[in-house]
């Protein structure tokens, strides 16, 4: 395995997973560590990378004082072994092959990682479907995956930063909240929407979402707490 | 047993006895759900079973609060790992709900506001181990928690516990929920660590 630092506190693990069996964009793993006493833990974390033969990638950040996510973030070496389980989740998937309809992410923070695995799956697929990303970071430090973003920016995907506590220079958005202005409403044909991040976070977009008049049965979440760790 | 974890050490593991192979403890309440949380107005709210005959019972809000509730204490265990132990809640057993419905049924499927569904055997909604719950901690129950009420059956993996419940049918035939359809386990107790199909 490999690894890729991406902001101050977030990792990204590249794994080589001998007869893996393919993932769909979104889905994630199971993550167990076992200590030398037999002992075991385990967390899920993301996929961020595309179905690829045997190579995942997997996004971990940082929770202070958390059990795994330090080992992975700072204690994990290359070439060391893990045990992974999955892919887990049918649910909060997007499959180039069999989805047409445009699409709206809006992450936060680390809820990034299932987003860029969509993201990098259309790229991968070619598509052309009409991709809007609305991503949620504290501070233009904390921005995961910043140059990849830019990059695709010129291949039709369309990318609104949204910084809640400090604005880059020259930002025409003061720094805030992400709020309605931010996701805009559905207009023409309406996309599927896919929401990742903090509880607060997804529960707050997706109820702006639905007051925005997206079809509830087409805003799909992913969240995660503060325990995550 | 799987390979060592190099480095790895882990938490202090001196107060795990009460925990679930593979869980952890937390105090907070993490939130987990699939997608928006419905918002259901009390004076449209209902509460049905429909039996395998099709025979339809109905609580409204008023009734239900009506019905001699229970103040159960108890651990939840969620798929994702955590545990919280010690969490207090008001709600009708379902005893109470069930208890003159005429019925052959083995299977229950739980339907929930906004279209949620999880399966399960008809066994274990009775006898003391399920509520209709609406007040977690001596509030009402928050709607990211499932409000105004939920299914809470505390011996299986938090996912049964469906939030927002609109009703149960009762079936002759048991028919995979929402996770069970999507790769989770069909029943799902913690205690022999049933996440996921073919555990």
């Amino acid at each position: 395995m490999d690894t890729r630092t991406e902001t101050a506190s977030a990792r990204t693990l590249v794994l080589d997973v001998p007869g893996w069996p393919g993932h769909l964009a979104g889905q994630h793993v199971d993550v167990r560590l076992t200590a030398a006493d037999g002992y075991t833990a385990q967390r899920s974390y993301s996929i961020a990378s595309p179905a690829d033969g045997d190579h995942l990638e997997l996004l971990v950040q940082l929770v202070p004082g958390g059990e795994v996510s330090p080992y992975l973030v700072e204690g994990f070496s290359i070439g060391d072994a893990v045990e992974i389980r999955g892919p887990i989740g049918g649910w909060f998937v997007w499959n180039p092959a069999t989805s047409g309809e445009p699409v709206l992410l809006v992450g936060g923070g680390s809820g990034i990682a299932p987003l860029m695995a969509m993201v990098r799956a259309r790229r991968a697929a070619a598509s052309r479907t009409p991709f809007r990303l609305v991503y949620s970071v504290r501070a233009p430090d904390q921005v995961i995956y910043a140059d990849e973003l830019v990059r695709q920016s010129a291949d039709g995907l369309d990318v609104t930063l949204v910084h809640t506590r400090l604005a880059p220079p020259g930002s025409t958005r003061p720094a805030g909240r992400i709020g309605v202005e931010d996701l805009g409403r559905p207009t023409g044909s309406a996309p599927d929407c896919f929401v990742c991040g903090p509880t607060g976070f997804v529960e707050s977009v997706a109820d702006m979402l639905v007051g925005l008049g997206h079809d509830p049965a087409r805003i799909r979440t992913e969240r995660f707490g503060p325990s995550g760790g | 047993m799987a390979p060592f974890t190099p480095g790895f050490l882990g938490r202090d593991r001196s107060a795990d006895t009460t925990l679930p192979p593979g869980q952890y403890l937390t105090h907070d309440f993490p939130v987990l759900s699939a997608g928006p949380t419905p918002r259901i107005p009390l004076d449209r709210w209902e509460f049905t079973v429909m039996t395998e005959a099709g025979v339809v019972r109905r609580w409204s809000w008023a009734e239900l609060l009506a019905l001699p509730s229970e103040t159960p204490t108890v651990d939840l265990h969620c798929v994702t790992k955590w545990s919280k132990l010690s969490t207090d809640w008001e709600g009708v057993s379902l005893d109470t709900l069930l208890g003159d419905v005429d019925t052959a049924a083995d299977y229950a499927l739980v339907r929930s506001y906004g279209g949620y569904t999880t399966n399960l055997p008809l066994e274990d909604l009775l006898d003391g181990k399920a509520w209709i719950a609406y007040r977690y901690d001596g509030e009402e129950l928050p709607s990211e928690h499932g409000g105004p009420a939920r299914l809470l059956i505390p011996h299986l993996y938090l996912w049964k516990s469906a939030k927002w419940v609109r009703g149960i049918e009762l079936l002759i035939e048991d028919e995979p929920g929402f996770w069970e359809s999507l790769g989770y386990h069909n029943y799902g107790d913690p205690w022999r660590e049933q996440r996921y199909q073919g555990d």
